[in-house]
């Protein structure tokens, strides 16, 4: 419950904004009302963490991630923004600000910003490079500088075209940390020229994501999209919410080993997850009137109908170490073919188990839950993101992958890996693609690295800049300052780097 | 007695990025026919040592599968990987044949001392040799690797004839193979073989190398430069 002091230190605090102190005004105010009501059990599971709202706010007035339909929009105009339909390039690029600014999330700024290689594609006929260049920096400029929030997020179309040739471009000479950006890869549309002008992109400005399209497809269906750190939801539609539970903390509330965990305390913990994630779906669609009141709504750019809700998972790999130290056996998850079985085992039950839970509104997914590999904010302290394997602790390359990838599979609304990768991958960018290739035949959803040498460390899904960490206290993004946590508490920036062999290591004559 | 086909690895690594195009699978095998002071793993030196591991081609395919969705293909070196020739045609006559693996190249990285009739058995099976050349001057050649360079130029002029070089490589010593002079001679020598001759510059460094090397300068920035004038 908000306090006087709260609401006084957040109007006097000289490191915030003024927007960022609005925002957290609303916060406070918004957490002066009871939360939904929930039973005993649930709301301590709650406030010992064990399950976690994500701190989304006492009374869900907005669904956490929406995605409007822009391509509508731009075609049909809006009544509520007295926009005409875009004729042309600038229309279009003034007519897609506009609508950011008008739409919500959890953040306050949109985190979803459309696939804008395919949006702006029918405006560019006639426009010849230079002006696409200097039309286009503009707007990417201003998406950096208008909404400072590293989980804005864009994405790319699997076919290489004029205007994803210039986003990467642009990336590369902007260095931004918005937006955030996905490359949908598609195993024949999407060219190895294209794969490689991304990944050297990547070297540069740790983006884009890399997204398995044919997997997101099958569970989706055409029209998706990543969004905020790599959550993929339907465009039109999106998340009520994102409802956590600490595999690690479930682990630790009782005594015993696999079996009666599995029986027993997870079956437990996971209904009480969902009724947290079902009391704030409620007073979201019932009591909040959103999809009553909204424009987007209104106007068919959101349908209630193409919403789901996100299971989140974290905390896989301490949950499995303790497990195996229990039942007496050696090795641990990202070393051991025991452990990674287990921890296969552990998401295997816990999907089944999301997939028979009815959650209403949310008809995306035919009334149940999408499930979600959660990686964490900036107060997770020795618990780590989602299935990945802990910082520090990775395997090499391909190991780390095999560990890894077949969880992918079970998490529709998003899963993700951050790799680190020494300058050897510059040297042979061919190699980069080879392996992200190879990651979606494996079956892996996501495919995320980062150079250890550039300005970027990937913190969830978001980035930020080791240069505007340096810069603390205050910072222009607000997504900074939960980068800022985690590389303090959560060492995000020590990922141990891969050097896919070295003269030093491997035992060559030459090199 | 090594039986027929049987190799003798000294590792293998299922991903490098410094081992030909794309991420590859290398397979190094154990023994080599020169003794090069500035041998990095000096180990792989001899032909049989208890640390050598025994592998049939069956084998070595078993593990080239758990890399396969990954790779672009796979690398044979050493040691020198022609020493155990008959073992690498059968491995890599396999991979050419069998339609699993029919998508990944064939690259051997060799130092070159090799007759011709070995590099014709594995032509038809190889998409590309990396070539080491430790010296253009004989006597320096002599050297460094205890042996003369006769067949490594005939190796040279015979992959590029029949389009199966891929690289040349020269590992540059400080002091020792790097005066501009002869620099000049080997640019010369090489591109007048043929004038697109891909020529890659490793530097030498004293990490692992026995100890008549290891006071010998590893090179430097302004080395490299001054390489690169020449050979670009």
């Amino acid at each position: 419950m908000t306090s006087l002091e709260d609401i006084r230190s957040m109007v006097t605090n000289p490191k915030f904004t003024y927007r960022q102190r609005v925002a957290g005004l609303a916060n406070l105010a918004e957490n002066l009302l009871d939360p939904p009501a929930v039973r005993k059990q649930c709301s301590d599971a709650l406030s010992s963490r064990i399950i976690c709202d994500m701190y989304e706010g006492s009374a869900p007035y907005r669904p956490r991630y929406l995605l409007p339909d822009y391509k509508k929009v731009l075609v049909n105009g809006s009544k509520f923004l007295e926009l005409p339909p875009a004729k042309d390039l600038d229309d279009a690029l003034a007519f897609l600000l506009i609508m950011y600014s008008a739409t919500p999330s959890i953040t306050g700024y949109p985190v979803y910003f459309g696939d804008l290689d395919t949006l702006l594609l029918p405006y560019v006929e006639g426009i010849v490079d230079e002006e696409l260049y200097a039309k286009m920096k503009r707007f990417w400029i201003s998406l950096d500088r208008m909404f400072p929030d590293a989980f804005a997020h864009t994405n790319l179309s699997p076919v290489y075209n004029r205007v994803s040739k210039m986003i990467l471009k642009l990336e590369r000479e902007l260095l931004q940390v918005v937006p955030n950006i996905s490359l949908k890869v598609d195993p024949v549309l999407t060219s190895d020229e294209y794969i490689l002008d991304a990944v050297k992109t990547v070297f540069e400005c740790g983006k884009p994501h890399f997204i398995n399209d044919v997997m997101m497809q099958s569970d989706l269906g055409p029209d998706y999209a990543a969004v905020s750190c790599y959550n993929s939801l339907k465009i039109g539609g999106g998340s009520h919410t994102l409802v956590r539970i600490n595999l690690k903390a479930t682990v630790d509330a009782t005594e015993g080993g696999v079996e009666p965990f599995l029986a027993t305390t997870l079956p437990y913990y996971l209904d009480l997850t969902a009724e947290l994630m079902e009391s704030r779906i409620l007073y979201l669609v019932e009591e909040s009137h959103f999809f009553e009141s909204n424009w987007l709504i209104a106007e068919g750019l959101l349908e209630l109908d193409r919403f789901s809700a996100m299971f989140g998972i974290f905390g896989l790999a301490e949950a499995v170490n303790i497990l195996m130290a229990r039942e007496g056996s050696e090795g641990t998850y990202g070393h051991s073919s025991i452990a990674d079985d287990l921890g296969y085992r552990i998401t295997s039950f816990i999907s089944a188990w999301v997939a028979e839970r009815k959650m209403p509104y949310c008809k995306a997914n035919n009334g149940y839950a999408f499930l979600h590999s959660q990686s964490g904010i900036d107060l997770d302290i020795g618990v780590t993101a989602g299935t990945r394997i802990p910082i520090g602790t990775e395997p090499s390359l391909i190991s780390h992958l095999n560990t890894v990838a077949r969880h992918h599979h079970l998490f529709q609304s998003g899963i993700s890996d951050v790799l680190s990768f020494d300058d050897t991958a510059v040297k042979n960018p061919q190699a980069v693609v080879d392996v992200i290739r190879g990651a979606f035949k494996s079956g892996m959803r996501d495919f995320t690295f980062n150079l250890d040498s550039n300005d970027f460390i990937r913190i969830t899904g978001y980035l930020v800049r080791k240069s505007d960490l340096a810069k603390m206290p205050s910072a222009r993004h607000s997504s900074t300052y939960l980068g800022a946590g985690s590389v303090a508490d959560s060492h995000v920036d020590q990922r141990i780097v891969k050097r896919v062999t070295s003269a030093e290591s491997s035992p060559s004559t030459s090199s | 007695m090594l039986k027929a086909h049987q190799a003798q690895v000294a590792s293998i690594i299922p991903f490098s990025w410094v081992d030909g195009p794309g991420n590859r699978f290398v397979l190094f095998l154990q023994g080599c026919n020169f003794n090069c002071l500035a041998c990095h793993n000096p180990q792989t030196i001899p032909l049989h040592t208890p640390r050598a591991r025994v592998m049939g081609v069956p084998e070595v395919l078993d593990d080239i599968r758990a890399a396969m969705p990954y790779i672009s293909g796979i690398t044979v070196s050493g040691g020198e990987a022609t020493v155990q020739h008959e073992f690498l045609l059968e491995l890599f006559e396999e991979i050419k044949r069998l339609p699993e693996f029919a998508h990944l190249t064939t690259f051997i990285d060799s130092n070159g001392n090799a007759p011709e009739y070995i590099w014709e058995s594995l032509a038809p099976f190889t998409d590309g040799v990396m070539l080491d050349l430790k010296a253009l001057d004989d006597a320096s050649h002599i050297a460094l690797t205890g042996s003369s360079n006769e067949v490594v130029l005939e190796s040279i002029k015979f992959l590029d004839s029949i389009n199966k070089l891929f690289e040349v490589r020269l590992l540059l010593v400080p002091g020792q193979n790097d005066s501009d002079e002869e620099l000049i001679k080997t640019a010369v020598w090489l591109k007048g073989i043929n004038p697109d001759m891909k020529i890659k510059i490793n530097a030498f460094k004293s990490h692992g190398v026995r100890a008549a090397a290891r006071d010998w300068p590893e090179v430097g920035e302004s080395d490299l430069i001054r390489y690169r004038s020449i050979f670009d």
